[in-house]
């Protein structure tokens, strides 16, 4: 037990010591919602009306809406960046240096999520922080309360790229699956829209919003910001994060992976 | 006298390609096996399956006793092991870096201290703790990464390639370096190279050529009168078709 939680530690002052000493990764994962916060909802504001569905009591503006969903898409890149490195760590060997540890592979694998999942935990306080400066507040209350929501949600987006990492061989490869996921995942979820203002462009686009995990953690996190639970957000993220995991962690047995076939 | 590694009837597919045929072979503890094989000739493959990278199609390895395949956390512990890629956090400095190796094998506080210290000593590396491994020269990564092969004082040391792309007077003292180990430390090693200069008449030595065992027996009964350079091409040239 004691070698497993010294193993954890020393996975998450690893991820840690990276992130600071990655600067440009840092500043890139806040300058990107904050792109959207100010130009981007700055543009929607006159355009898009939203009306008052929960969480919110009352009419709020575009800028409001929005921060939960960028608060995700921040959680998304680091969750997709996370793995990039795996595939990274993987082609340049260090990844090798991880699974060969007397560990089980499914734990160093949670710790490796764990890692990037605090990681990214971080950069969204950083992010609602800045979002703050420029006037969008929660309640204080609420600022914790999305602690625990942000947690299940970095472990299940990042669960995700632990699994497309498992599965992608080539860093190549990995780069477009991005664009096939993060585009996709983020513009087909309730992040920029409400659902029933998609429902009202198409309503198949609307299913698929619902469907999409993605939209949970949004809803999870937007109902935490103002100190309310959503079971069934819950219920999604949770099962998501548990079919992402077990993917991942068959992908990278050794007995099926196909690190096999990049042994050379 | 024990086994340091025993592989037994170990053959290994990549889909339809068979990279590994049905190879056997053991190295008693305390000796230096050098696995001298052209590129392709299932070296590295052996070593994945060795440090359970991943499990082989068939056959079995013990290590120190155990057994891999059933056991794998048990006997992880005992092996350490040099990559042929480089393995190490560029962005980290070399305390750092070891640091992390010694809690992967459950080492901490004191403990894994005095163990960091004891490696960086014995390579002479103990002036560098500190500095960023990106600054490091070719040599000096590889002595760092066997000072992490060696932190938690493993049974048996497995060095993948390991003096590829260094000088000569460094490829010269990593393998003495690694030769002492089983002098003084009677650590069980296993060389892996495909280059002849390397291994000492005295050496151990297993020829894997297109995925079996070609000679496996002590390296002056392998070359008799002949230099090993020619040995070794005669036997690559006689089973290339």
């Amino acid at each position: 037990m004691k070698h497993t939680i010294t193993s954890t530690w020393a996975i998450i002052k690893r991820e840690a010591l990276r992130f600071v000493s990655q600067r440009g990764r840092f500043i890139a994962s806040l300058v990107r919602p904050l792109v959207w916060l100010i130009v981007f909802a700055a543009g929607f504001r006159a355009a898009l009306g939203l009306s008052i569905t929960p969480p919110y009591e009352t009419y709020i503006t575009y800028e409001v809406y929005i921060v939960p969903g960028l608060c995700g898409m921040v959680q998304l890149f680091n969750g997709m960046q996370s793995s990039l490195s795996l595939v990274y760590d993987r082609e340049m060997g260090s990844m090798r240096l991880l699974l060969t540890s007397p560990i089980p592979r499914w734990w160093l694998l949670f710790s490796k999520l764990l890692a990037g999942t605090l990681v990214s935990i971080i950069q969204v306080y950083c992010f609602l922080t800045l979002a703050a400066i420029a006037g969008i507040t929660f309640p204080v209350y609420g600022y914790l309360l999305a602690l625990p929501v942000l947690l299940l949600n970095g472990l299940m987006l990042g669960a995700l790229g632990l699994f497309l990492s498992a599965t992608i061989k080539q860093l190549e490869n990995f780069a477009g699956v991005m664009n096939f996921v993060i585009f996709p995942m983020f513009f087909l979820s309730t992040a920029l829209y409400p659902l029933w203002k998609m429902a009202e462009a198409s309503v198949l686009l609307r299913d698929i919003c619902a469907w999409n995990p993605f939209s949970h953690a949004v809803e999870m996190l937007r109902f935490a910001l103002y100190g309310q639970f959503n079971s069934l957000t819950f219920v999604v993220v949770l099962l998501s994060l548990a079919v992402f995991f077990l993917a991942s962690v068959l992908g990278y047995d050794p007995v099926r992976s196909g690190l096999a076939r990049k042994a050379k | 006298m024990s086994e340091g590694l025993e592989v037994q009837g170990l053959s290994h597919f990549y889909g339809s390609k068979k990279a590994l045929n049905d190879i056997s072979f053991s190295v008693h503890k305390g000796t230096f096996c050098a696995l001298l094989g052209p590129n392709g000739a299932g070296k590295s493959t052996l070593f994945a399956l060795l440090t359970r990278l991943f499990v082989p199609s068939s056959g079995e390895i013990n290590i120190s006793g155990e057994n891999l395949l059933k056991n794998p956390r048990h006997t992880l512990s005992k092996i350490g092991v040099v990559f042929q890629q480089p393995t190490l956090d560029l962005d980290l400095s070399v305390y750092q870096n070891l640091t992390y190796a010694a809690a992967l094998q459950g080492l901490s506080g004191l403990e894994a201290s005095q163990n960091i210290h004891d490696a960086l000593t014995q390579l002479g590396m103990q002036e560098r703790a500190g500095e960023k491994v990106r600054g490091l020269n070719g040599g000096h990564r590889r002595r760092m990464e066997i000072a992490r092969a060696l932190i938690h004082k493993p049974e048996v040391l497995l060095l993948d390639e390991a003096t590829v792309g260094l000088d000569a007077q460094t490829r010269s003292m990593i393998t003495s370096y690694a030769h002492q180990l089983v002098e003084k430390e009677g650590l069980t090693v296993l060389w892996a190279t495909h280059l002849v200069d390397e291994v000492l008449p005295d050496d151990q030595l297993i020829i894997l050529h297109n995925g079996i065992v070609l000679k496996n027996d002590i390296c002056k009964k392998i070359t008799g009168k002949k230099s090993l350079g020619k040995t070794f091409a005669e036997l690559i040239e006689s089973h290339s078709s």
